[in-house]
């Protein structure tokens, strides 16, 4: 098993570099760093250009003035995508999260025979690809009726979220100790006391760090989107891919959209960086 | 075997209806993937939305549509882009991340900003990605005008529209070249189990190694899935959505990396210094043999990713971008662009294959040997 631990500011604070080395250190991180904020400066300097300043020769200049109309433009556009997008991953999240909260304690701390194998089976649905269900399930969605609601998104990702947030409550619940379980136990509680008393109060960590992954992964992904929805209930990402991929766009246009869109889970991100982390480690690690 | 209380009861009801939801979305579904990928669905387009279309199974034959017809070379095209893809976008996150994550473990000031940095992009999706790359990799747009910033020519590399490619080999040779491939494999596989002195191992692996390299010499030669040759190879349109997926994903073999480089404890280090080695010396014997676990799963979650990827590409090349497409996308199209359901179940199954051949071992490794203590 490879148990990966948090990335820390460790006792190794000794390292620290020295003299030349230490130059071509951030030397390195510089470069890297450009690679990395490049697009950024130029996603900005579009979107702020009027259309007739767009021109490719020019494409690096940051406009003489800014045009920060572009952003109410694409809000027109795309806010009620990005509203739908909202209650999409809302919704979604947080019955997904009561999901595999309630699954990950059944399987870590009510373990019965057969359960690794369970579990096996139904972490394999997280890797598949959805291209492989998609013709059924659409197919479902539409005999339930649900084609073209957001209720049939979010089933989808409800039910396709089920291995991640399982394996991620069911690690975390793995670090509370048994002892805590059986004292109570012993005191007479039974599953669901269990639950509401002990395990649900100290979830809140586990909740964090699941709420931000599936957040971020509702609200970023783009085939159910594009094949379960129509006009009106489509997610923002489907309509910044129209927005973009049009014939003679304007790009300050998709590019005030693709700001617009990145902005939630972006600032998930920079707000609760640590827990996204420990989400992106938990989706590759097991044990 | 432990009794059943009424406490594992109430856990048995309560896996129960996410144990018929996988079971019904995602082993039902596969099951019936597999099914309509047999049939003739959608193949004539009246009967393909029809309330009650006539389906007529056709047992394989969409698969040999899709390896040998005349009208799926696209499907063949993307095929190949998919494994060099997948094969240079690990590579290249590999790389990236662990150059950042070996950086950033000299701890230099502000590391925390510097981590902040590399890794945002993995919070935004392949839509937004996509389109931020598609308008830098417009032909005379911000990459190729970048020399001119520095005062030189701007560069004229088609970067989504490249119809050059490398690496070309002709489809018609691809069973040839698969036989040679397993062959030379089982040969490895021949040699190894022999010096371990495994007798029964080392005659199976070389009968079949002899049995296809003989089949690759005598017959393989005169087999033709097409009436006429058929050049399949890297297309350099892939380049640019391979960089802008490395630019997207690195950050995540970089926190991987970063923690297991953090998880080395100190004293390891220090012995080796104690024991002569130079800084070099220490990765190489120390340090990255450490690491191998980490870069094998990495590999396995970026591999399936990128058999997988598709919104990437829909973003950036667009749908109709034969140059730069893969089977992912082209199900989606398929499917419900084109509603020939039967074809894009078929591509859909193919897909599942290949992610399959990377996630079972990988899933059953992690699993084996701790069922004992359930």
């Amino acid at each position: 098993m490879t148990a990966v631990p948090q990335p820390t500011v460790s006792a190794t604070q000794a390292r620290r570099a020295g003299g030349l080395g230490r130059a071509v250190t951030y030397l390195l991180l510089v470069v890297a760093a450009l690679f990395f904020l490049i697009p950024i400066y130029l996603v900005f300097a579009t979107a702020l250009k009027t259309p007739d300043a767009i021109a490719l020769p020019t494409a690096w200049h940051w406009p003489a003035q800014l045009n920060w109309a572009s952003f109410s433009e694409a809000w027109d556009k795309v806010g009620g995508n990005m509203l739908n997008s909202l209650f999409l991953a809302v919704t979604a999240t947080l019955l997904s999260a009561l999901l595999g909260s309630l699954n990950g304690y059944a399987l870590s701390k009510w373990r019965f025979r057969g359960a690794n194998t369970l579990f096996a089976l139904m972490l394999f649905g997280m890797f598949i690809p959805y291209q492989a269900v998609l013709i059924p399930l659409f197919q479902f969605i539409k005999g339930l009726g649900l084609y073209g609601s957001i209720w049939g998104l979010i089933l989808a990702h409800v039910v396709y979220g089920i291995p991640i947030t399982t394996l991620i409550f069911r690690n975390f619940y793995a670090d509370v100790p048994d002892a805590l379980v059986e004292a109570a136990t012993i005191d007479g509680a039974g599953f669901w006391e269990i639950y509401a008393r002990v395990i649900f109060p100290i979830s809140i960590p586990g909740f964090v760090v699941v709420i931000i992954w599936q957040f971020t992964q509702v609200w970023n992904e783009f085939l159910f989107a594009a094949t379960l929805t129509n006009t009106g209930s489509q997610p923002v990402t489907y309509a910044l891919s129209q927005l973009a991929g049009g014939q003679a766009v304007s790009w300050n246009l998709p590019m005030a959209g693709a700001i617009l869109a990145a902005l939630p889970t972006l600032l998930v991100y920079i707000v609760l960086g640590r827990y996204f982390v420990r989400g992106l480690l938990a989706g590759s690690v097991k044990g | 075997m432990k009794r059943l209380s009424k406490d594992r009861l109430w856990a048995i009801a309560v896996l129960t209806p996410s144990i018929l939801l996988i079971g019904i979305f995602v082993y039902y579904f596969i099951g019936r993937t597999v099914y309509v990928s047999l049939t003739d669905w959608g193949n004539d387009p009246a009967q393909a939305l029809a309330l009650n279309p006539i389906i007529r199974w056709v047992g394989l034959q969409n698969y040999s549509e899709l390896f040998t017809g005349f009208l799926q070379g696209r499907f063949r095209q993307e095929l190949v882009n998919t494994l060099f893809f997948t094969l240079f976008f690990i590579l290249g996150c590999l790389g990236v991340g662990l150059g950042l994550a070996l950086i950033l473990d000299r701890n230099p000031r502000g590391e925390g900003l510097w981590r902040t940095i590399f890794l945002f992009p993995m919070s935004l999706s392949f839509i937004v990605t996509g389109t931020i790359w598609r308008w830098m990799l417009q032909p005379q747009g911000g990459v190729n005008q970048a020399p001119t910033l520095l005062g030189g020519q701007p560069s004229t590399f088609g970067w989504l529209s490249s119809n050059d490619s490398a690496l070309k080999f002709d489809w018609n040779n691809l069973p040839l070249i698969t036989a040679a491939v397993v062959g030379a494999v089982l040969i490895v596989v021949a040699v190894r189990a022999a010096r371990e002195g495994q007798r029964t191992r080392t005659l199976v692996a070389a009968a079949c190694a002899a049995l296809l390299i003989g089949w690759a010499i005598f017959v393989g030669p005169n087999v033709k899935l097409l009436a006429a040759p058929e050049l399949h190879g890297f297309n350099f349109a892939m380049i640019g959505i391979i960089i802008a997926a490395v630019w997207q994903m690195s950050g995540y073999t970089m926190a991987l990396y970063l923690a297991g480089l953090r998880g080395i404890p100190e004293e390891l280090r220090e012995a080796a210094k104690v024991d002569g080695a130079r800084d070099a010396q220490m990765y190489r014997f120390v340090i990255f043999p450490l690491l191998s676990p980490i870069t094998l799963s990495a590999m396995i979650i970026l591999g399936h990713i990128s058999l997988k990827i598709f919104d990437l590409v829909y973003a950036m090349a667009g749908p109709d971008n034969v140059a730069a497409s893969v089977p992912a996308l082209n199900m989606y199209l398929t499917s419900f662009r084109q509603n020939q359901f039967a074809l894009g179940a078929a591509i859909g199954t193919i897909l599942l294959i290949l992610v399959a051949f990377v996630i079972v071992p990988y899933l059953a490794n992690q699993f084996k040997g701790e069922e004992g203590h359930a």
